[in-house]
């Protein structure tokens, strides 16, 4: 039976029409409630991305106040002309993909160590969660000084030279470790909650039709949980596409490892280039928008959590 | 759950090993760092020879303005996830229990609003903050803050509401309740845990700023530790700043640490409750 | 207390769906109605409408002689009883049953008598400090009932309200369903899928299919006089038996048997067509062994030979199934009927089983030819496109 209350004044004739008084007070309640909400949301999220955009399209530079003019697309053209918007956009896909994959393949081996693990059941989920209660810049600044020429254990114990953050790759390579440490755990609970949900006697029946423990991973594991993996991915990837804070604390850029977040940051507070700073803003939300599409579109992941 | 063999143990074994390895060895590391005396901290060893609590007198010295960093921090986080608590547990309601048009454009706003970079945002605040007088201050923090907590908040409420049962909500009517009183004082008493767990997820991602609050501010005024951290500098520019921000780091840590570990069933809960469901 | 009237009530949904159709019901003040029919068939929805809980697509309805469509629940003054009881987890029983006095800021002394009275009537004083939690399932349903009856009002809702309960409790809370009931007075309208309560309860039952309302009578009219193959199927257990049929010159041609009409029921079913495709309805009781009906008995009805494929020894009596032919009855209404058993047919592979109710004292055996008797003044027919009874009038 259809539990929802579906109005349907819309679509019948009635002798009755408009709504009742108790679809009428759901009505305005629910607006009500929402419009805290909604409106704190379009205030401080939606309103300045639309004057990210009108800003994106002047000269507007905060060391010459009063040259402001309308450029139209002059911007962009200037940012994708740019070979240091290119050698970001490159740094950030780099990092973004390297670090997912990795974040994928350890979360995963996480997940079936804690939903699996005889010893130490607790003790490993909790210890899994400290990366991810560990402030961002706080794991960045860990990383940062175990590879510090000066004080860090770790150049030493491998015996690494040149110093990795000295170089272009050894710098990249901090930077990646130190984002998979932080959000792996963020994964592998989210596949955790997808392998709890596969009933144990689907691995025991497959066991019984003679499948190896690989080919039940990928006929049983891996489909089951592709909704819980789409999803998570696709929040880590958009997250991962806007690395700022750790690089800020590891390199700030140093060794060319900009990405777009940090460019876009130097444009607009130590340029004071607001005209220049909100196109590369602008440039990265599209990027972003495009990447939500195509794991909507493509990938089917539907957060839409109905 | 299916026997192990004693070789499977094993393995399963050393890989609960590696996995606390993993997780815990830059944080090991940092609270190692910051036991380490200036003489020691060059040494370049994992473990300190000398130990000393030299490094965190010299983060709360005054001149850092660390304290008010940590004040500032704790004020605004509170703040954000008290705001956003209330704005989403009334949104997630009219969303999961009542009927209106324009109900799966909010939740799509919400989802799109959680997606957008904040380095989009944050331009166009920090112009319009100093016209208005935001910049620099709590309110300044706390409303862009809100940004990435109420869609959080708003997606994982809307999933323990849908847990409540319906007819608790029919019963309410029938007995004389308006939607507020059947939401007031049916559906949120029983939906406290949820509200504790949104409030706890909330609060981290607020904790754990360090975009906004590096463009919205430039003085002790509204500064958070993230940021103060960041600022960090030696004495003289001749002393390693390594120690002080060691010990800084895990002050922010610690409390955050105490609190993911008490909750980390709710947390755990909350992070997945919305996901895997699918 | 009041009456209450849908007239011409329909529920469409945005989806194009009608759960309820034209749905007509006079519910007299006091009267105890009950909505009976299979899952799906509008009797919850129906319900719903009456509680205020959906909005009334088209139609009217009214309590106590006011219009009330628009009227939200909570200014309607009627109670619901919920099937899964929906006792809000976080009071407790006291808390349960006061919350509508609360809600409606009644003194707090007419609360407590209130509450101490409605748990005097449901034997709840000793558990009105507990969360429902700690309570048992009977219990719970009483505590349900408790916040009903507590804030008299002009009628109670019943939804499936002993559905969850195990088969002995139910059949003991029934019983005090019907009592409590009968000590208030208030009208009720009780919404069930058990042709077995409906038929014990109800001071007159409603019978919906696909959210049409098939008959509306009392559990008796329904039983002896139903208006078409669904109503007669769906009253009574074990279900009627449908056997294909034609009358011809007063003589109804049965798969086993020719049997001549008996006056009465020549004129019930009005004049007939010869060779008209006709459903033929035999309740299982209306069958008897041949040598345990008396003289004056056996000249109602005919008798015919068989062999059962299935005895079933009750105690009471004996339920016996045999063979009757290899044509089935093919109606959308027995496909109902059977949808409602869950699908599973006895006509299986070898055409239409019958089941007969026996004396206890027959003492039949599988494979043994046996002599039936069947009641000529029972019988029922059905015009086999329409599924309606025949009927003079």
């Amino acid at each position: 039976m259809a539990v929802a209350a579906e109005t349907a004044q819309a679509t019948t004739p009635t002798q009755h029409t408009g709504l009742t008084d108790r679809a009428k007070a759901e009505r305005k309640l629910a607006y009500i409630l929402c419009a805290p909400a909604v409106l704190v949301m379009a205030l401080v999220a939606g309103f300045p991305i639309l004057y990210a955009f009108w800003l994106s399209l002047r000269r507007e530079d905060l060391r010459f106040p009063d040259a402001g003019e309308f450029v139209g697309l002059s911007n962009y053209i200037a940012v994708l002309t740019s070979s240091t918007w290119w050698g970001a956009f490159t740094n950030t896909m780099i990092i973004t993909v390297v670090s997912v994959l990795l974040e994928l393949v350890l979360g995963m081996l996480i997940a079936q160590a804690m939903y699996r693990a005889i010893f130490a059941r607790t003790a490993i989920r909790a210890s899994v969660l400290v990366p991810y209660g560990a402030v961002t810049v706080v794991a960045a600044f860990a990383w940062r000084l175990a590879f510090d020429p000066a004080t860090g254990f770790a150049t030493s114990l491998f015996n690494l030279e040149p110093p990795p953050l000295t170089t272009h790759w050894g710098s990249m390579v901090v930077i990646i470790t130190a984002e998979v440490w932080k959000t792996t755990p963020f994964i592998a609970l989210l596949l955790l909650g997808g392998l709890a949900l596969i009933p144990d006697d689907l691995y025991k029946a497959a066991k019984m039709d003679g499948a190896s423990a690989w080919q039940r991973f990928v006929k049983i594991t891996l489909p089951l949980i592709k909704p819980a993996l789409m999803v998570a991915v696709l929040f880590r990837t958009l997250d991962a596409f806007r690395i700022y804070d750790s690089l800020f604390i590891i390199t700030r850029g140093a060794n060319d490892t900009e990405s777009v977040s940090l460019l876009g940051y130097e444009q607009l507070v130590n340029r004071l280039n607001l005209g220049l700073g909100s196109a590369v803003s602008i440039l990265i939300f599209i990027c972003v928008m495009i990447i939500a599409f195509i794991f909507f579109r493509f990938l089917g992941a539907s957060p839409e959590r109905r | 759950m299916e026997q192990y063999t004693r070789n499977q143990k094993i393995l399963w074994g050393i890989g609960t090993v590696v996995v606390l390895f993993y997780a815990l060895i830059p944080v090991i590391w940092i609270l190692s760092l910051s036991l380490k005396t200036p003489e020691t901290i060059g040494d370049q060893s994992f473990w300190p020879k000398e130990w000393t609590l030299e490094n965190y007198s010299a983060v709360f010295e005054e001149g850092l303005g660390f304290n008010r960093a940590i004040i500032n921090s704790i004020g605004i986080a509170l703040i954000t996830t008290v705001l956003a608590l209330a704005f989403a547990s009334m949104a997630a309601y009219a969303i999961t229990r009542l009927d209106f048009p324009g109900k799966t454009l909010i939740l799509a706003g919400a989802l799109a609003v959680s997606m957008f970079p904040a380095i989009s945002v944050v331009g166009g605040l920090f112009n319009v903050w100093r016209v208005v007088g935001l910049y620099d201050t709590w309110p300044g923090l706390i409303l862009p803050y809100l940004s990435f907590a109420l869609p959080l908040s708003i997606y994982t409420l809307s999933a323990f509401f849908r847990e409540i049962p319906w007819d608790l909500e029919k019963a309410a009517q029938m007995d004389g309740a308006t939607g507020m009183q059947a939401f007031r004082r049916v559906i949120l008493p029983l939906a406290m845990p949820g509200v504790f767990t949104a409030g706890i997820l909330a609060f981290i991602a607020a904790w754990n700023d360090f975009l906004f609050a590096n463009v919205l501010t430039s003085t002790d005024a509204a500064r958070t530790a993230p940021v103060a951290l960041s600022f960090f500098r030696g004495a003289s520019q001749f002393t390693d700043p390594s120690g002080a921000i060691a010990a800084g780091a895990v002050v922010v840590t610690i409390p955050i640490l105490i609190m993911v570990l008490i909750f980390q069933r709710r947390i755990v809960s909350g992070l997945t409750s919305g996901a895997v469901k699918g | 207390m009041a009456d209450i009237v849908l007239d011409r009530v329909t529920k469409t949904y945005s989806d194009g769906y009608t759960a309820v159709k034209d749905l007509n019901l006079e519910i007299a003040d006091g009267e105890f109605m009950i909505l009976v029919g299979p899952s799906g068939c509008g009797k919850s929805t129906a319900l719903n409408m009456i509680a205020g809980l959906e909005d009334i697509s088209s139609g009217e309805l009214r309590i106590g002689g006011e219009v009330v469509n628009k009227k939200a629940p909570r200014d309607r003054d009627i109670a619901m009883v919920f099937q899964s009881y929906a006792l809000y987890p976080h009071m407790t029983v006291r808390d349960n049953i006061a919350f509508a006095l609360k809600l409606a800021k009644r003194p707090q002394s007419e609360i407590d008598s209130k509450v101490n009275e409605a748990a005097d009537i449901l034997d709840l004083q000793n558990h009105l400090d507990r969360k429902p939690a700690n309570l048992s399932g009977g219990q719970r349903q009483r505590v349900a009932m408790g916040r009903a009856i507590v804030r008299n009002p002009k009628a109670f809702l019943m939804d499936e309200p002993l559905s969850n309960l195990d088969a002995k409790l139910r059949v003991q809370m029934r019983a005090e369903v019907a009592r409590i009931q009968h000590r208030l007075n208030t009208t009720t309208v009780y919404v069930t899928h058990d042709q077995t309560e409906a038929m014990t309860l109800g001071d007159r039952v409603a019978i919906m299919l696909h959210g049409v309302l098939q008959q509306v009578a009392s559990p008796m009219e329904l039983y002896n006089n139903p208006k078409n193959l669904f109503v007669a199927g769906f009253i009574g257990s074990p279900g009627m038996n449908f056997l294909p049929a034609t009358i011809d010159n007063g003589v109804a041609k049965l798969p086993m048997v020719d049997i001549k009409l008996p006056q009465d029921v020549a004129e019930r079913i009005g004049r007939v067509d010869a060779g008209k495709n006709l459903v033929a309805g035999i309740r299982p009781e209306d069958f008897e062994d041949a040598r345990h009906v008396g003289v004056d008995q056996r000249e109602r009805g005919t008798t015919f030979k068989t062999k059962f494929d299935l005895v079933e020894a009750m105690g009471a009596e004996y339920y016996v199934h045999f063979p009757a032919g290899d044509s089935t009855v093919e109606s959308a209404q027995v496909d109902d009927l059977l949808a409602d058993a869950g699908g599973v047919a006895e006509l299986s592979d070898q055409g239409a089983v019958v089941v007969a109710r026996l004396d206890a004292e027959s003492r039949v055996k599988v494979g043994e030819e046996t002599e039936v008797w069947v009641d000529a003044t029972k019988l029922h027919f059905f015009d086999a496109d329409t599924g309606e009874a025949l009927s003079s009038r």
